[in-house]
């Protein structure tokens, strides 16, 4: 129902369900209000022009064509509301017959039902009007079941992908019949596209029933109808065109108001999350670099990337949210580092930013954000910098992949676009970098699709991808979550050789320590959207300070955690980005928090040994396992 | 609790096999964890199993009797991977786990049952007014236990319950799920790809390879001395872990 108020606010919505009102408003109102002009004769005037009297004229019984139109709203709307509840009847029982009655029955039936929606609706009125025979009820029954073939696939369409989700399954285990789960899952999670689709629907039907009375199949005298009208109207539209027009007219507001006002909400369901963001956002330069801040020159040449207090901020609601604090670090040549934290936690986000991939609304600020020595802060110059020496691998390797196009061109357009590479070039070079990820037979996989890759291969030719130019720095986030543990281990040592070999330095972003603890030198812990540790990747064991990382480390069972012992859990919720706490985020669910931790929130210090932590009680002996656990944990 | 036994199960999709002649015991009041890579088979004798895919061939049996797979009653419940996708959107959480009651009640008797599911997954029974949107995945996950234990089976499938979670919130699950296992004697089928999940909860372990069994037996015994290369493989592809104290990395590089 939330969407169905937002669409109302938007101009197109306003426009609508403006025009939608007025018309129900007529349709209950005008026949009681001017039921008695509508039918009165003025045997004066008969098929009189426009007049002080008669705003739209008359008929050729002398009856006023203003209040006709307006009483007979009525009639019209009702054919037309009622035509449409049939057609979507008629097309949820058609539609869900595969899900009532199994495969076997339902195939043949939605078989048919495409067959029919092949065939123009018109002719599909014509025929079902010949059945049902003439007058308005012939009418409404010929025009619902003409268009319920329409509703049926769409029903079942819509049906397929709600009854492919988990919870159908769920409760076709727990032993509810079918139709339970129809009524009670599967109609509820359609219920608001389909309404959507009615109503835009319903302005078509209109159009279909102006036809038909027109035709003459429809409404008979002597009730009305816009149609009826527009048929008497015909025979004298070029003496008295209003006779023809007004209804006409009728016809077109009442459904632009159907349709608009549906179109309204399907936008709205369409870009649930934009809308808010959008409504909220005053334009303003993406990148602006802190007042003052300019960057020398770089004097370690080691330092491949350099980020001071980096912060990204999306417009919510009024205010901003800032899911990333102020995060710095530095990245030196061949040096692997890792990011961990929960998810909201704001690594992926840091990721995104210093690769320049966060869009409009994303707000990207940092006193400091150099890569190579090049200011990745003012805008957009550095495209060819970020596309020869950058590389970036994602998650889910096939939505980072172009289904239509072949691996082999989708690594050589990179050299193309970056290297301006010759064609051949391109080609040779993709194959090439297949082969140093590893692929077996590159040159055949080189022509092949990304669905013919399995996910391991697909991950691996990403990064081959990435290694197209002569990348300085990878940034790989989670790239390994969605992959079996070989298939993770093929993809993790391919990162480490390509380390190895070629001195690039990679930040691995990860929920899971053990898989950062393996592969990198140095790890950052983010909580909150900030950095509350920074420790050589060895340490993580036994020598981590902060509480966060210590519970984080012991969450997760590896293969020599004491099986006897209940996991160490941490209580509590991440913090949501917009109500960050006072003081320390974390507090609220650390064992050592006290009243300072509350009020104060403990600055990033950097010890000797240059780990950084960020806790008032760092390293100070945490309470024993067992009584963590017994508190009534939440998560 | 029960025995759940399958016995030469195949499971066929058209032209592919996806289980091929499986032989595998849960014993009564264990948990035996099932492993192996993505598409080796784990998740199909899971959904053969609650009656989600077809049995071309072999016998499914709880306690030496075939599996009731239709009907009301369900002996054999499962949760689901992902707890944003298993659990109706529109429904609130209480209405969720009353569904999943095989037999009838009335409405006080309802909600009290489902405050007792409820307290036994460690949530507040307050919740059962709550829409699924409300609340965090490892809730969510909770409510998903709640609505397979509501159906009071005899045998518990856990497919994958904690890849979609945060690391910080796993750890509870799993607690829970031992604490379950341990309180009601549950017998249950604990599927992962995470061996050192496995290793965690599972008393005996089953390794899946290409829609077989390739090994099976106590998980102390496999994981110290594995006897198949497949599970061997899959041994060595696991992360060192935290603990492991600055792994050897040049050791590791090898086996691809």
């Amino acid at each position: 129902m939330k969407n169905w108020s937002r669409a109302v606010r938007t101009p197109l919505g306003l426009t609508g369900f403006g025009l939608l009102a007025l018309t129900l408003f007529t349709a209950v109102f005008a026949p009681l209000l001017w039921g008695h002009q509508a039918t009165s004769f003025d045997t004066d005037n008969m098929l009189a022009g426009a007049s002080a009297q008669h705003w739209f004229g008359t008929d050729n019984l002398g009856r006023d064509i203003f209040f006709r139109v307006l009483v007979a709203t009525r009639l019209s709307i009702a054919l037309a509301v009622s035509a449409t509840a049939i057609s979507v009847a008629v097309g949820i029982v058609l539609g869900s017959a595969p899900m009532l009655l199994g495969r076997w029955l339902g195939r043949p039936i939605i078989g048919l039902v495409n067959t029919v929606v092949a065939f123009p609706g018109l002719l599909l009125v014509l025929f079902f009007a010949v059945v049902f025979g003439v007058g308005a009820q012939g009418a409404v029954l010929a025009v619902g079941f003409a268009g319920a073939p329409v509703f049926a696939r769409l029903c079942h369409t819509l049906m397929a992908g709600v009854a492919g989700r988990d919870f159908v399954a769920a409760a076709r285990v727990s032993g509810v019949g079918s139709g339970r789960i129809l009524i009670r899952h599967v109609l509820p999670n359609i219920a608001e596209p389909l309404m959507v689709n009615a109503t835009i629907g319903a302005g078509g039907v209109l159009l279909s029933f102006a036809g038909l009375s027109f035709l003459g199949l429809g409404v008979q005298s002597p009730a009305y109808d816009w149609g009826r009208m527009m048929q008497d109207g015909l025979t004298g539209i070029y003496v008295h065109p209003l006779a023809a027009l007004a209804p006409g007219a009728a016809v077109i507001i009442a459904g632009l108001a159907f349709n608009l006002s549906g179109e309204a909400v399907a936008r709205s369901l369409g870009v649930q999350i934009d809308v808010p963001w959008r409504a909220a956002v005053t334009p303003r330069r993406r990148r602006a670099p802190a007042a003052g801040a300019r960057t020398g020159p770089d004097t370690d040449t080691d330092l491949v990337l350099d980020v001071r207090d980096l912060r990204v901020a999306f417009p919510h609601g009024d205010a901003e949210i800032s899911p990333v604090r102020g995060v710095t670090f530095q990245v030196h040549r061949g040096e692997a580092v890792g990011i961990v934290g929960e998810s909201g936690s704001g690594k992926s986000l840091t990721a995104l930013a210093v690769a320049d991939l966060l869009e409009f609304p994303a707000r990207v600020d940092a006193e400091r954000l150099t890569f190579l020595g090049a200011d990745l802060r003012d805008g957009t110059g550095h495209r060819h910098l970020l596309g020869t020496s950058l590389a970036v691998v994602f998650q889910d390797p096939m939505t980072s992949f172009n289904p239509a196009h072949r691996v082999g061109a989708q690594l050589a357009e990179a050299a193309r676009a970056h290297q301006r590479a010759t064609r051949a070039q391109a080609w040779q070079r993709a194959v090439d970098r297949l082969r140093a990820v590893r692929i077996p037979d590159p040159r055949r996989r080189a022509r092949q699709y990304p669905f013919e890759f399995s996910g391991g291969m697909r991950q691996r030719a990403m990064i081959g991808m990435g290694l197209m130019g002569t990348p300085k720095l990878i940034v790989a986030d989670e790239p390994t979550t969605a992959l079996d543990v070989t298939v993770q281990r093929q993809v993790l040592d391919m990162l480490q050789e390509v380390r190895a070999a070629d001195g690039v330095a990679v930040i691995l972003i990860s929920h899971d320590v053990s898989v950062i603890a393996e592969v990198c030198d140095r790890v950052l812990v983010m909580y909150a959207g900030r950095v509350v540790e920074d420790l050589p990747a060895g340490e993580l064991a036994d020598g981590a300070r902060h509480p966060y990382t210590r519970a984080l480390v012991a969450a997760v069972p590896d293969m020599r955690s004491d099986i006897d012992a209940p996991l160490a859990t941490i209580p509590g919720q991440p913090v949501d980005p917009a109500h960050v706490p006072a003081g320390c985020a974390y507090a609220a669910r650390c064992p050592l928090a006290d009243d300072r931790c509350r009020a104060q929130d403990p600055p990033l210090r950097t010890a000797a040994d240059r780990s950084r932590v960020a806790c008032w009680h760092a390293g100070e002996p945490l309470p024993i396992l067992s009584d963590l656990a017994a508190l009534e944990v939440d998560a | 609790m029960s025995i759940l036994s399958l016995h030469d199960l195949t499971v066929r999709y058209r032209h592919t096999v996806a289980v091929d002649r499986v032989d595998l015991v849960v014993p009564e009041g264990q948990i035996v964890g099932l492993v192996g890579e993505s598409g080796s088979g784990k998740s199909s004798i899971a959904r053969a199993v609650v009656g989600l895919a077809p049995v071309s061939g072999g016998r499914i049996a709880l306690d030496g009797r075939d599996l009731p797979r239709r009907g009301r009653r369900r002996p054999v419940q499962m949760v689901f991977q992902d707890p944003y996708s298993s659990l109706d959107p529109r429904m609130t959480v209480g209405d969720s786990i009353a569904e999943a009651i095989p037999h009838r009640l009335g409405r006080a008797a309802r909600r009290s049952e489902v405050e007792r599911l409820l307290h036994l997954v460690h949530l507040d029974p307050a919740r059962a007014g709550h829409r699924p949107g409300q609340l965090s995945g490892g809730q969510r996950q909770r409510v998903a236990l709640a609505r397979a234990l509501a159906g009071r089976p005899e045998v518990l499938i856990a497919d994958e319950i904690t890849s979609a979670l945060d690391v910080s919130v796993q750890g509870a699950i799993l607690n829970l799920v031992r604490d379950m296992q341990r309180e009601l004697g549950l017998s249950m089928l604990f599927i992962s790809h995470n061996l050192a999940v496995v290793r965690y909860v599972a008393s005996r372990i089953a390794v899946m390879y290409q829609g077989r069994i390739v090994e099976e037996g106590p998980t102390a015994e496999v994981l110290a001395d594995p006897r198949d290369d497949y599970t061997r493989q899959l041994l060595a592809a696991v992360p060192t872990g935290a603990g492991g104290r600055r792994p050897v990395r040049s050791a590791e590089s090898g086996c691809d």
